[in-house]
């Protein structure tokens, strides 16, 4: 119908062009193609009893060579709508009519067509989509539900925020690395010790003197690690200087070496890589802020939850999340007086050192005492203990000040944490130092000790040898009686292993006594109180990341340090970091509050790294110190008898290996070789900083980049709608909406375009492809929608144009004269 | 309605319709099947599969999922359930809707008549959104039908705060409200109308890395 209508349109202009004839003669046979397609619909819906085999021979026979390819078009089009269809907005209904019509015409002319054979495979192709889909999920999960505590830290974390989490993810961590520390050290020197060295009591070292045997099984020996504990395979003074044990000639003495070197080796390389991992990851989705809070607000909820306890804790961790976003913001949008607060910092940092140098003196000074009552013989509890005594409090009171003088300086709490993290580590550090150097003095005494012991020992055992035949010389003195040096490993190892328990002590007594002992006075005494205590003064205490986050740092270089020593220290603290997790998971969640500000935690937790990096480091230089220059004792421990304990290494390569192996060794010691290798790795890493250097500045640029061309998209997008209204208006002036420039405009033209913008709509309608006609036909409301994809526009368009200008450009030639050129405007020229 | 006319249609010589299935070759049916699903079902199942992304087994799943909620309403066999219609009350004890803040909302937008029921294929329509299956454009429309709660086909200033109270359950401060709400629009409201359109939502949430896991329900 519109079709005639536009023919006697066209007819009265008479001015058309071939090619449009053509188009309009391909669409009157379509049009007549459609009205037998429909005729032949009717038919088959009468005779819907006769077989599909005979409807396509029928078919076959009633259709050309050029409709044959028509339907087959219209087929696949209609077999990809119905593909297609399930992703399709469409309401239930609507989707169940178009797949009946669709399916009916499939069904109609496919049998013309050949058989659906794709359709097998698309729906194998679903089914092992859907299959793989599936098992990455499960997998996933089953990967989530391997790592220990998972659930519990993220439990935490939605209560308490990402920074509270994180100290826990950091806990694992390191309970991951004391693992492996853990096995190394039983697996190849306590465990080889005890099954095939010599056993309790065969000589003198692996004995409890006479003199301490009394009192050996003493709880307040034990609980000092004396007596047996102090004798056993725990410490370094067991070990037998035997070069090779048991039927496997296991090397004792080298595996004690090498695990020592190896557990400071492993632990070096391992946090280096977690850092280098760390910052790669942060460093690919650092800053995706773009849509921060719409992602928050759209993408938090998942739908997937259908527990309400998991519903509890997801509303609980996006308010966290939402409040630790508010907190940045706010950060970025605050502004005040600048003076004011510098001067307020630089005070801080003075009261801070002020505090630090206090702390400092009061160690040395209880040290310098220590050291004159250990001339004393009996010695109280408090005497004894002072030291741990006075660190203990130190670290219990000097943080909380630090936290109280720092909220002067008014940071950001995630800046505000790194500061405080920072300041308890030089204190925790100045503490350390005291200890280490309290630890040498008492080295060295031993050493002298040692010295005078060693005399007396050799000339008992001369005189000895002198007065009885040599044979009997060893039976005749009990190991216990046998004359001993102080074995200052072992009190090294010892004062390390006190430190370590007193510290998990006080640790676990300020959880009881100032986190749960708080939170149940605070609830229960609230009742009959004359004041609101959960919101007044006592209140409930917030997590402490800092203190905690340094306690474990500084526990674990404790370890480092003492290990070598003690074996057994490192299954205290893997007993300390196992209990600590539950402990504290349950204290965090029964007794304390998130914080004010909940913060978000920075995105890798490479602060906390570099700090356990400067630990190790430091707790490297006095292993090391006390391996290289001091000489081991003479009775006790894997390297008794050597000057040096690395002459084990010496004496390895000087038996084991071949003759070529120590002589490569020799030249490889040999400075003129070391030295250039030295010179050589300073210039590697000169060129690594460099090229690093250029690569960052590059990244930066690229990350400018990249914001100049959103913020331009942005505007773009911003002026073309404050354009719009503005053509808007333009159009307004114009009378009738017509969009052609006003010079050229004629006003008997525009109003036999007025008269004809039905017209082109049709035209645009029929010049679409013949293939959509199906899909026009089956949803009618889409056919209008099709019309507005817009032909390429003939004429010059110096603005980009939106669909209603290009069918109106469109429509202009048609409608008026195209013969006559002036009337068009030249390419290039402006057109308002 | 239509899916009954069509069962109808079929009911009146179901044996032509084995031709169908052995030429789109969907499922070769035993007779057990036969005999336990009934007939009509089997044909139903093929109209719904081609509306949704889920095979026979999970509509026949969300069917008993369905009928849990009101067993004594809907007929234990698949086969006329099209007439069934649930109020939302019962469709909204489904767990993974009972929790959500959004549900009434979300069924809101799946349910096809005014008077707040639902029938199975809207049932399962919704459901089909939700898997995992449906491709991104699909369920970011639903998305952002969900989230413009006064249905006006814009994401506004009071859809955001509507949502971040059901969200965060009132804790937030109205400063903080305002503060995120402001910032929502900063973000992604494009061209500047002050309210989020369709095409605004669509360019924010395709890009979000966890949308197409979090808005997702498994069956």
């Amino acid at each position: 119908m519109h079709n005639n209508n536009r023919n006697n349109r066209a007819n009265a202009n008479k001015k058309l062009k071939d090619e449009e004839n053509k188009k309009q003669k391909q669409a009157n046979n379509k049009s007549n193609k459609k009205a037998e397609k429909g005729n032949k619909k009717d038919k088959r819906k009468k005779g819907k009893s006769s077989s599909s085999s005979s409807d396509s021979s029928n078919s076959e026979d009633s259709l050309s060579e050029g409709e044959l390819a028509k339907v087959l078009e219209e087929v696949e089009e209609k077999k990809k709508l119905v593909a297609i269809l399930r992703t399709k907005a469409w309401r239930m209904k609507r989707k169940l009519v178009t797949l009946k019509e669709s399916q009916a015409f499939i069904e109609k002319f496919e049998g013309a067509l050949g058989k659906g054979k794709g359709r097998r495979f698309y729906a194998y192709k679903v089914m092992m989509t859907k299959k793989w889909i599936k098992f990455k999920r499960d997998f996933e999960n089953f990967k989530t539900s391997c790592i220990p505590w998972e659930m519990k830290i993220k439990e935490i974390e939605s209560h308490f925020g990402s920074s509270v989490a994180s100290y826990f993810i950091f806990l694992r961590w390191l309970y991951g690395i004391n693992l492996i520390l853990f096995s190394l050290t039983f697996g190849l020197v306590v465990i080889p010790e005890v099954l095939m060295g010599l056993q309790y009591g065969s000589i003198p070292r692996k004995t409890v003197p006479r003199k301490e045997q009394p009192t050996a099984m003493d709880f307040s020996v034990l609980w000092e690690f004396g007596g047996y504990i102090k004798y056993s395979a725990l410490f370094y003074g067991y070990y037998n200087n035997e070069r090779m044990i048991g039927v496997f000639k296991y090397r004792l003495p080298l595996s004690y070496f090498m695990v020592g070197v190896g557990s400071f080796g492993y632990s070096l390389m391992v946090v280096i890589r977690t850092m280098t991992r760390n910052a790669r990851e942060s460093g690919v989705d650092g800053d995706d802020g773009d849509f921060n809070f719409s992602w928050k607000m759209f993408t938090s909820w998942d739908y997937l939850i259908g527990n309400p306890e998991t519903a509890d804790n997801k509303f609980a961790s996006i308010t966290t999340s939402f409040k630790e976003s508010i907190v940045d913001e706010e950060e970025n949008q605050k502004d005040e007086n600048v003076h004011l607060r510098r001067f307020l910092i630089v005070l801080a940092n003075f009261l801070i050192f002020c505090c630090l140098a206090g702390s400092g003196y009061l160690i040395f000074y209880v040290v310098k005492k220590s050291q004159k009552y250990s001339a004393l013989e009996t010695l109280t509890w408090y005497q004894k203990n002072e030291i741990d005594i006075v660190m203990a409090l130190l670290g219990m009171f000097v943080p909380p000040l630090f936290e109280t003088i720092a909220t002067l300086e008014n940071y950001h709490p995630r800046i505000a944490l790194k500061w405080q993290l920072w300041r308890m580590f030089a204190l925790f550090l100045g503490n350390l130092y005291t200890f280490l150097l309290a630890l040498i003095d008492q080295v060295n005494a031993q050493l002298a000790e040692e010295e005078s012991i060693k005399n007396k020992t050799l000339a008992m055992m001369n005189s000895y040898n002198s007065t009885n035949s040599t044979s009997e010389r060893i039976p005749a003195i009990d190991p216990a009686d046998f004359p001993r040096g102080p074995c200052w490993e072992t009190g090294v190892g010892l004062e390390f292993t006190k430190l370590t328990v007193s510290d998990i002590l006080v640790t676990y007594g300020s959880i009881l006594v100032g986190d749960f002992l708080r939170a149940l006075f605070v609830r229960f005494i609230n009742y009959c109180w004359c004041w609101d205590l959960e919101y007044g003064f006592p209140s409930y205490t917030e997590f402490d990341i800092s203190g905690n986050v340094l306690g474990l740092i500084f526990n674990q270089g404790m370890i480092w340090m003492g290990t070598f020593y003690s074996p057994g220290l490192i299954g205290i603290n893997i007993l300390r970091l196992l209990t600590s997790m539950y402990f504290q998971c349950w204290a965090v969640m029964c007794c304390n509050v998130p914080q004010s500000r909940v913060f978000k935690a920075s995105g890798s937790n490479n602060f906390y790294m570099s700090l356990l990096l400067l630990i190790l480091f430091l707790s490297l230089l006095p292993v090391v110190y006390t391996v290289m220059t001091f000489t081991p004792s003479f009775d006790c421990g894997p390297f008794s008898g050597k000057a040096k304990m690395f002459e084990v290494i010496m004496e390895t390569i000087q038996y084991d290996f071949p003759a070529f192996i120590g002589e490569l060794f020799g030249y490889a010691s040999n400075p003129g070789l070391i030295l250039p290798g030295i010179l050589l790795m300073v210039l590697a890493i000169y060129y690594l900083n460099a090229t690093s250097k250029t690569y960052e500045a590059a990244n930066l640029e690229l990350k400018k980049k990249m914001q100049m061309l959103r913020d331009e998209q942005k505007n773009r997008r911003n002026n073309k709608n404050t354009v719009n209204p503005m053509l808007q208006d333009l159009e307004d002036l114009l009378p009738n909406n017509a969009n052609v420039s006003k010079l050229e405009l004629v006003k008997d033209e525009k109003v036999i375009q007025e008269r004809n913008k039905k017209g082109t709509n049709q035209v645009v309608v029929e010049k679409q492809p013949t293939v959509t006609n199906g899909v026009t036909k089956t949803n009618g409301k889409h056919g209008k929608e099709m019309a507005l994809v817009p032909p390429p526009p003939r004429m010059v368009v110096t603005k980009p144009p939106n669909p209603r200008q290009a069918s109106h450009l469109l429509g202009q030639p048609r409608s008026g004269t195209p013969g006559s050129g002036p009337r068009r405007p030249p390419p290039g020229q402006p057109r308002h | 309605m239509q899916c009954s006319v069509f069962t109808v249609t079929i009911l009146e010589s179901p044996l032509k319709y084995f031709g169908i299935w052995n030429k789109y070759n969907l499922q070769v049916f035993t007779r057990e099947q036969l005999k336990k699903h009934g007939r009509l079902d089997i044909i139903l199942f093929f109209v719904l599969k081609d509306c949704t992304v889920f095979t026979r087994k999970e509509i026949l799943r969300l069917y008993h999922r369905y009928r849990a909620l009101a067993p004594q309403i809907v007929p234990r066999h698949f086969n006329d359930s099209a007439d069934i219609k649930l109020p939302l009350e019962l469709i909204s004890e489904v767990p993974e809707l009972k929790e959500n803040p959004f549900h009434q909302k979300i069924l809101q937008v799946f349910s096809e008549d005014e008077q707040e029921n639902m029938t199975f294929n809207d049932f399962l329509n919704m459901f089909s959104v939700l898997s995992d299956l449906t491709p991104h454009h699909l369920k970011a429309y639903y998305a952002f039908k969900i989230y413009d709660f006064n249905s006006d086909n814009f994401i506004c200033q009071s859809d955001l705060e509507v949502m971040l109270s059901k969200l965060t359950g009132d804790e937030l401060s109205g400063e903080e409200v305002q503060l995120v709400c402001t910032k929502v629009m900063e973000e992604g409201d494009l061209d500047g109308d002050g309210k989020l359109s369709l095409a605004d939502f669509e360019y924010m949430i395709t890009r979000a890395p966890d949308f197409m896991s979090t808005f997702h329900i498994r069956i």
